[in-house]
C-alpha cells in the first residue's frame, strides 16, 4: 500500500448530459483530514459516492488504501465508512438497536457494548432505548456519525457532518474528528462552513465547475492569494475570503 | 456464508419493523376476512358454487388477495429504506448485496404466512372443514409460499423504481382484483366468453382450483402443474426485472 489512503485520477462524472467532474485529482494521505470544499451542487457528494463504490466515474480512476474503487469495490467497502450528506438511520428502531444492526452487519465481537460506549461517547444514553423517528435532527445527526465509527474504518468520509448541528454538537463532532484522526484514521470531510475546513483540515482543496483549483494546507491557500491587504490594521485573509477570491476569480475567466 | 449472515441480521431487522406495526400484518388479514364474511354471509345465498360450505368454496381466493394486498408492504419498505439511504449505506459497507433483498423477500414471506394463519383461524370459526392429509396441506402451503415469493419479487421492482409511496404500492391494486376474476367467488360458466376465456386461463383460476382440491381432499390432475407454472414463470421473470432494477440503485 502506498502512504496515499486516497487517490483518484481524472476523475469525470455526467448525470445524462449534464457534467459535474471533468477530471478530479485528489490526493489525501494517510491520517489527515481533508477538507474538500465547494458551492451548491460543485460534486463534492458526486465525489464521496464515488469512492465509497457507490457510484462508477465516466472515466478517471478512484483507489482507496490503493485498492481500485471500481475492480476491487469489496476491498474498498471493508476500509471505509460513510456518513452520508443525509442521514441513514433507521427511525423505527431505537438509538441503540441501529448501533448493534451495523456492529453485527460489521461483524464485531461485542456489539452491545460497543454500542452502550457509542451510546455515551455521542450524549445519546437517555435516548438510546426511544425510536428514532423521535430524535431530534442533531441527536439523528450524532446517531448517524456514531454508526460509521463502528469497526473503526481506516478512512471515514462525513459529507457535511455538521449541518444541522447546534454550536455544542459542532463541537463535540469535531472532537471526535480530531481524535480519529489523532488515532490514525483517514478523514475526508465536506463542508459549507469554511471555519470548519479552517480548524479541522490539515489540507483543503476547493471544487469549482468539476475539477480541483486549488488546494494545499491553509498556509499555502493563503499564499495564492493576494498579500495580505494594508488598511488601518494588517489583517490576515480568512479562508472565506481566500475561497470566494478564487471561486470568483476562476468563474471571472471562464465567463471571459 | 456472510450472505446468509447478513440475510439473517437483516430479517431481524425488518420482522422488528414489523412487530412494532402490527397493522402491517392485521390491515393485510382483515380486508380479506371482511370480504370473506361478505362472500358467504351476504352474496353467498346469491351465488349458485354448488357446493354446501360457502367458506371452503372462498377461502382459496380469499388468501390470494390477502397475498396480494401483502406484499405492497415489501414494496413499501424497500421503498422507505431506499429513500432514507438505508439502502446506500449498507452498499458502502462489507454487506452482501443480494443479501439487501433477500431480507425483505424473506421477510414478506415470514409476514404473509402470518396473515394467512389468521385468516384461516378465522375461516374455521365460519365454518371452513378440511378433509385434506399432511401432505396435502403441505402441497397446498407450498404453493401458497411460492405464490407469495412470486408476487413479492414482483414487488421488489416498483419498491426499487418508484417515485413515491403511492406508485410503490399501486401495483397490487391489479393483482388484488384478478381473483375477481376467475373462479375464485364464482363459476366461471356464467361469464361471457371473452371473461370467461381470461378468468380461466389467468394464473388464479389454476392455483385456486388446486387449493380447493387440495384442501378438500380431492385429486388435483393437471392444475397443479399449471398453478406450479405459472408461479414459477412469474417468480422468474419478476426476478430478472428486480436485479435490473437493482443494479441501477447505487
Ligand atoms: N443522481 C443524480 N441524477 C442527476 N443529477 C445529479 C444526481 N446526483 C447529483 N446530480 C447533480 O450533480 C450536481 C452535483 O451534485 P452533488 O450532490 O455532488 O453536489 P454537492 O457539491 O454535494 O452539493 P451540495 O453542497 O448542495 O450538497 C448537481 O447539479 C446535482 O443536481
Ligand atoms: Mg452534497
Amino acid at each position: 500500500m502506498t502512504n496515499l489512503a486516497i487517490q483518484t485520477k481524472g476523475l469525470k462524472k455526467a448525470f445524462k448530459d449534464v457534467s459535474v467532474l471533468n477530471g478530479v485529482d485528489l490526493d489525501v494521505r494517510r491520517s489527515e483530514i481533508f477538507a474538500l470544499l465547494g458551492s451548491n451542487g460543485a460534486g463534492k457528494t458526486t465525489i464521496i459516492n464515488i469512492l465509497s463504490t457507490l457510484l462508477i466515474p465516466d472515466s478517471g480512476t478512484a483507489s482507496v488504501g490503493g485498492f481500485d474503487t471500481q475492480r476491487q469495490p469489496e476491498r474498498v467497502r471493508e476500509l471505509i465508512s460513510l456518513t452520508g450528506q443525509f442521514t441513514a438511520v433507521d427511525g423505527m428502531l431505537t438509538g441503540r438497536e441501529n448501533l448493534v444492526f451495523v456492529a453485527r452487519l460489521r461483524a464485531v465481537p461485542n456489539p452491545t457494548q460497543i454500542a452502550d460506549q457509542l451510546l455515551g461517547q455521542f450524549g445519546l444514553r437517555d435516548a438510546a432505548g426511544k425510536r428514532v423517528d423521535t430524535y431530534s435532527g442533531g441527536m439523528t445527526r450524532r446517531l448517524d456519525i456514531a454508526m460509521s465509527l463502528i469497526g473503526t474504518p481506516a478512512v471515514i468520509f462525513l459529507d457535511e457532518p455538521t449541518t444541522g448541528l447546534d454550536p455544542e454538537g459542532r463541537l463535540e463532532v469535531w472532537d471526535t474528528i480530531k481524535k480519529l484522526a489523532e488515532g490514525g484514521t483517514t478523514i475526508l470531510l465536506t463542508t459549507q462552513y469554511l471555519d470548519e475546513a479552517e480548524l479541522l483540515a490539515d489540507r483543503i482543496a476547493i471544487l469549482h465547475e468539476g475539477r480541483i483549483i486549488a488546494g494545499g494546507t491553509l498556509d499555502e491557500l493563503k499564499r495564492l492569494f493576494p498579500p495580505a491587504k494594508v488598511e488601518y490594521i494588517e489583517k490576515q485573509p480568512t479562508l472565506e475570503e481566500i475561497f470566494l477570491a478564487i471561486v470568483g476569480k476562476k468563474t471571472e475567466e471562464v465567463a471571459t | 456464508m456472510n450472505a446468509l449472515r447478513d440475510t439473517g441480521i437483516l430479517v431481524g431487522r425488518s420482522m422488528r419493523h414489523i412487530q412494532r406495526s402490527p397493522d402491517t400484518i392485521i390491515t393485510v388479514a382483515i380486508m380479506p376476512i371482511m370480504l370473506m364474511l361478505l362472500f358467504v354471509y351476504v352474496f353467498g345465498g346469491a351465488i349458485n358454487t354448488g357446493t354446501d360450505n360457502k367458506v371452503n368454496y372462498m377461502l382459496p381466493g380469499i388468501l390470494l388477495i390477502a397475498i396480494a394486498s401483502g406484499v405492497a408492504y415489501t414494496a413499501m419498505r424497500l421503498f422507505t429504506d431506499k429513500q432514507k439511504g438505508i439502502v446506500a449505506r449498507l452498499h458502502s459497507m462489507p454487506v452482501s448485496r443480494s443479501a439487501v433483498l433477500w431480507g425483505h423477500v424473506l421477510t414478506s414471506l415470514v409476514s404473509n404466512a402470518v396473515s394467512l394463519a389468521i385468516i384461516i383461524l378465522v375461516a374455521l370459526v365460519m365454518g371452513f372443514r378440511s378433509s385434506a392429509g399432511l401432505t396435502a396441506w403441505l402441497a397446498a402451503a407450498g404453493i401458497l409460499t411460492l405464490f407469495t415469493f412470486a408476487l413479492t419479487w414482483l414487488a421488489v421492482v416498483p419498491g426499487l423504481t418508484a417515485k413515491s409511496v403511492e406508485g410503490a404500492t399501486a401495483f397490487s391494486y391489479p393483482l388484488i382484483y384478478l381473483p375477481f376474476i376467475s373462479a375464485a367467488f364464482v363459476p366461471t360458466a356464467t361469464m361471457p366468453t371473452p371473461v370467461r376465456v381470461f378468468a380461466e386461463h389467468q394464473p388464479v383460476t389454476a392455483i385456486v382450483n388446486s387449493l380447493r382440491a387440495l384442501l378438500g381432499g380431492q385429486p388435483v390432475g393437471i392444475d397443479i402443474w399449471t398453478a406450479l407454472a405459472w408461479c414459477a414463470g412469474i417468480a422468474i421473470l419478476a426476478y430478472f426485472f428486480a436485479m435490473r432494477a437493482y443494479n441501477r440503485v447505487p
